[in-house]
């Protein structure tokens, strides 16, 4: 097969870190190469740099045979190459269509032509089998379907080489089976890819060649039907990962959290959280099991006193703290790693050290009694955290948005967790980490209960909760329909509670009668 | 998506620099096409705003009240908010300044500073009310400051034509007993010890931003309101602290115009000096000390016009198109990072 992209020697150089340190990866003709790596090794480094965002230090590109520079990302696209960014750059109140042809308009006279847009695009997308309709509104899509939009806007632009940085980072796994069918359409049509991931799985379901890079360093190219999760794994960290977490039982304790007929509305008034009633003990971990959008993300945010409930009471430590102010929440003795950091969790133009002090930034003795803040104490403060929890690199006056994905989570994760909290809400708090980053913060996650914590995990990923969890409740539109101890909780039952079955028609042959609502 | 180049320190004094030498040289078309030398124009102009000890004085006086708004309008920005309304806080400020200073006899260890906190006071009151509309009701500071422009501007029209009416034919009132005034720092010009006062606000807003805990508040309220909620910070209670501080910047503008320069309220004294403190905040990156510095540059801008009017056929106007210009490329930094990434390559 032909190589369409050699990329030779890439350098890159930032202020404090070598991102890129002699890079050279190829892609060949119709070929789906994942790359993987820990945080901050530097895979989107090198992709921007292909795509004309970041200039190199040194080293070479040769796109289908000629030396190239690409200077901007216009380059890029007029060289056929389109990349998917883990965010959207979509403008919601438009249509489809609009999105897709943006810049690049068909015009008949001075007046846009609609129609041939609207048939253009619906062309491309039967083509590639994507099954987009041009004329609905982005606001109204699901995230994956978005995401599809982004690859059509690509594929318009002529892209044959398509970069996807963490496409299923923000899917469901039904969306990630979806798109990994999309991404098999795209290579027999002859479209060379570029994957990006954290998840083995996906490398070994959809790749041909996975490259590995580690600390900005290439360190090695595998056929991906030579390898396995093990190896690829211990390539990403450079020592053995345990994939498997490791946890004695439970010891449950009082209880901590406890909601009674809990309720909540989004502000258009449409009932998100029906009557929910659960209940979480010290030493336990509680999973909540469930297809995003049924109501975890407003029931937590409930609990951190940053939604209204409409109904029912929530309990922490026996105290009613329904109505609180967040403040006062956590103060209570509650820590919460939010589902989306860049929205909820962090600051992002904000240092390292100022945001592991987030929450706390009014206590002693990061503010002295005068109100002024106490440097000395929040840079020593952040310092302990940035080695416990190995944020990398190791700069506590670095701002944030600077950070890898990873990094970026673990420094939400060290700031909730230092605060050893009576009750640790988890949202996602893997979502776009790496392999060595995942076993850590699961390690951390178990230690906490261990100490003591009640901790409520909410994931997308089923293996997570069934690794993690004590017991878990699976909850469909808006209830809770289920609690069973995680003896009883398989991935295939699970599955079926999860896209709204009754447990009562559950047919597996196992127990079923003695799982209800706890 | 991130910064394609992350702005290194100096870049950020560069790209200020950058756009004023930019507006300088689209000026120098128009002095051209009056048939004038630009550098015989520009030479005047500067060397009638920083050539002599007299000079610089005028220029620190006409700086000074821009160093209050450009701060008042900085400060709001860091919290997110955008403050139009400096205007209509600076007359609001300016009305208690005047009204403390001809309602009272003190002595002036006691008067002036009173006149000065009645007018922080003022403005302080007058931006809460839009401050308190956007955290409580949700209405954009935009909107709700220009109204309340419009209602400072016409709220102390009617003072002074009417109860505080002076009693000439002119719509002012009556003098501030001397007490209250500033001090003159450098006769003959009418420089003031409210260039001091600058100074210690310029100071003071540092402070409260980067070393107090309400300033981390405040400032990520700024940047990630949403993130800031979840910290436990109250959005609201720092929406309207923000745009007291602001209003309170904005009105000590209107003391310096009451007690040290017209030493009573002329109704519509105000030459827009509010609205002026965008374009300085602007200029100065929203930072304490580059407000400083842009306000002086407005400064010298003004007090070298109108020798340059004198002695030259460029009208002063020029200096009004040259603001603009300034403003223009500030606001198109984009273009400028371009146009100096490509001299970098090069
Ligand atoms: N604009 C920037 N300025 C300074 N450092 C940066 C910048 N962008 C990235 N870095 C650093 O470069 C390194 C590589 O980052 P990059 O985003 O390429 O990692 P990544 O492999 O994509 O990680 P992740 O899997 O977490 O997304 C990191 O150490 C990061 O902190
Ligand atoms: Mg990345």
């Amino acid at each position: 097969m032909a190589k369409v992209l050699e990329m030779r020697g890439i350098t890159k150089q930032f202020p404090r870190v070598l991102a890129n340190d002699h890079v050279y990866f190829d892609l060949e003709h119709g070929e789906i190469h994942a790359l993987v790596g820990e945080n901050g090794s530097g895979k989107s480094t090198l992709m921007s740099i292909l795509y004309g965002l970041y200039q190199k230090d040194a080293g070479e590109i040769i796109v289908r045979g000629q030396h190239v520079e690409i200077t901007e990302p216009r380059r890029a696209i007029d060289l056929r190459i389109g990349m998917v960014f883990q965010h959207f750059m979509l403008v919601e109140p438009l249509t489809v269509a609009e999105n897709i042809v943006l810049g690049s308009e068909i015009r008949k006279g001075p007046f846009l032509d609609y129609k041939k847009m609207i048939a253009e695009v619906r062309r491309l997308s039967e083509e590639y089998g994507l099954q987009i309709d041009p004329e609905a509104k982005i606001a109204d899509l699901s995230v994956g379907l978005q995401q599809r939009v982004e690859i059509l806007k690509a594929l318009y632009r002529g892209a044959e080489i398509l970069i996807l940085d963490e496409p299923t980072a923000v899917l469901t796994p039904q969306e990630v089976d979806d798109l990994i069918q999309v991404l098999r359409n795209l290579k027999a049509k002859g479209t060379s890819i570029v994957f990006i991931t954290h998840k083995i799985k996906e490398v070994l379901a959809v790749s041909d060649r996975v490259s590995v890079l580690r600390r900005g360093r290439k360190i090695g190219t595998k056929l991906t039907s030579d390898t396995n999760e093990q190896e690829l794994a211990e390539m990403m960290v450079g020592r053995v990962v345990l994939l498997q977490v490791e946890k004695g039982s439970a010891q449950p304790g009082p209880e901590v959290l406890r909601l009674e007929g809990v309720s909540v509305k989004d502000q258009f008034g449409q009932v998100k959280v029906n009557n929910v009633n659960l209940s979480v003990r010290s030493g336990e971990v509680l999973g909540i099991a469930g297809v995003e959008g049924n109501g975890q993300s407003e029931l937590v945010e409930a609990i951190a006193g940053l939604r209204r409930v409409s109904g029912g009471k929530i309990y922490l430590s026996g105290q009613d703290i329904t109505g609180w102010s967040p403040l006062r929440i956590r103060r209570a003795g509650f820590g919460f790693v939010p589902e989306d950091r860049h929205r909820r969790g962090l600051v992002l133009d904000y240092s390292v050290a100022d945001n592991l002090i987030l929450g706390i930034h009014g206590s002693k003795p990061f503010v002295t009694s005068a109100g002024l803040r106490n440097q000395g104490k929040i840079g020593e403060y952040a310092e302990e955290l940035i080695a416990e929890y190995d944020v990398r690199p190791p700069v506590a006056n670095q701002a944030v948005r600077n950070l890898s994905g990873g990094n970026q989570q673990k420094v939400v994760v060290a700031r909730e967790f230092a605060q050893n909290p009576d009750l640790l809400i988890c949202s996602q708090p893997t979502r776009g980490v790496d392999v060595g980053a995942i076993e850590f913060i699961h390690k951390q996650v178990i230690a906490q209960r261990d100490r003591g914590a009640a901790v409520l995990l909410v994931s997308a990923e089923l293996d997570e909760v069934l690794s993690l969890s004590d017991r878990v409740a699976v909850m469909y539109n808006g209830e809770i329909v289920s609690v069973m101890p995680i003896e009883e909780a398989t991935e295939h039952k699970l599955g079926f509670l999860m896209l709204g079955g009754r447990l009562e028609d559950y047919q597996a042959g196992e127990v079923s009668g003695s799982a209800g609502q706890s | 998506m991130r910064d394609k180049v992350k702005a290194l320190p100096w870049q950020e004094l560069l790209l200020p620099l950058v756009a004023v030498v930019l507006a300088l040289l689209v000026g120098s078309v128009f002095i051209l096409y009056v048939g004038e030398n630009p550098l015989k124009a520009y030479g005047i102009l500067f060397t009638e705003s920083l050539g002599s000890m007299r000079n610089i004085a005028t220029t620190l006086q006409r700086a000074t009240p821009l160093m209050f708004t450009g701060l008042a309008v900085a400060f709001a920005f860091r919290a997110g908010l955008f403050n139009i309304g400096a205007e209509g806080q600076l007359y609001i400020g300016a009305f208690c300044a005047v009204w403390v200073g001809i309602s009272f006899n003190l002595p002036r260890i006691i008067h002036l500073p009173l006149a000065i906190f009645a007018a922080m006071v003022g403005g302080a009151l007058w931006a809460s009310i839009a401050g308190y509309l956007k955290a409580k009701l949700g209405v954009h500071e935009v909107i709700n400051t220009i109204m309340l422009n419009f209602i400072a501007l016409f709220l102390t029209d009617w003072l002074v034509t009417g109860p505080f009416h002076g009693g000439s034919w002119v719509p002012e009132t009556v003098r501030i007993s001397s007490s209250a005034a500033f001090t003159r720092i450098y006769l003959p010009t009418r420089l003031t010890t409210a260039v001091y006062v600058a100074g210690i606000a310029a100071a003071a807003v540092y402070i409260i931003l980067w070393k107090t805990k309400r300033g981390y508040e405040l400032r990520a309220v700024g940047l990630n309101p949403d993130a800031a909620e979840y910290g436990g910070i109250n959005v609201a209670r720092n929406t309207v602290i923000a745009m007291a501080i602001s209003g309170a910047l904005a009105g000590l503008a209107g003391a310096e115009q009451i007690l040290g320069l017209h030493n009573r309220f002329i109704v519509r004294f105000s030459s827009d000096l509010g609205f002026m403190g965008i374009a300085v905040a602007l200029l100065g990156k929203n930072h304490p000390v580059g407000v400083l510095l842009a306000a002086v540059l407005f400064g010298a801008l003004q007090a070298g016009s109108a020798a340059m009017d004198r002695s030259t056929a460029v009208p002063r106007e020029l200096i009004t198109i040259i603001q603009a210009l300034i403003i223009f490329f500030v606001a198109a930094e984009f273009l400028i990072r371009r146009m100096l990434r490509l001299k970098e390559d090069a």
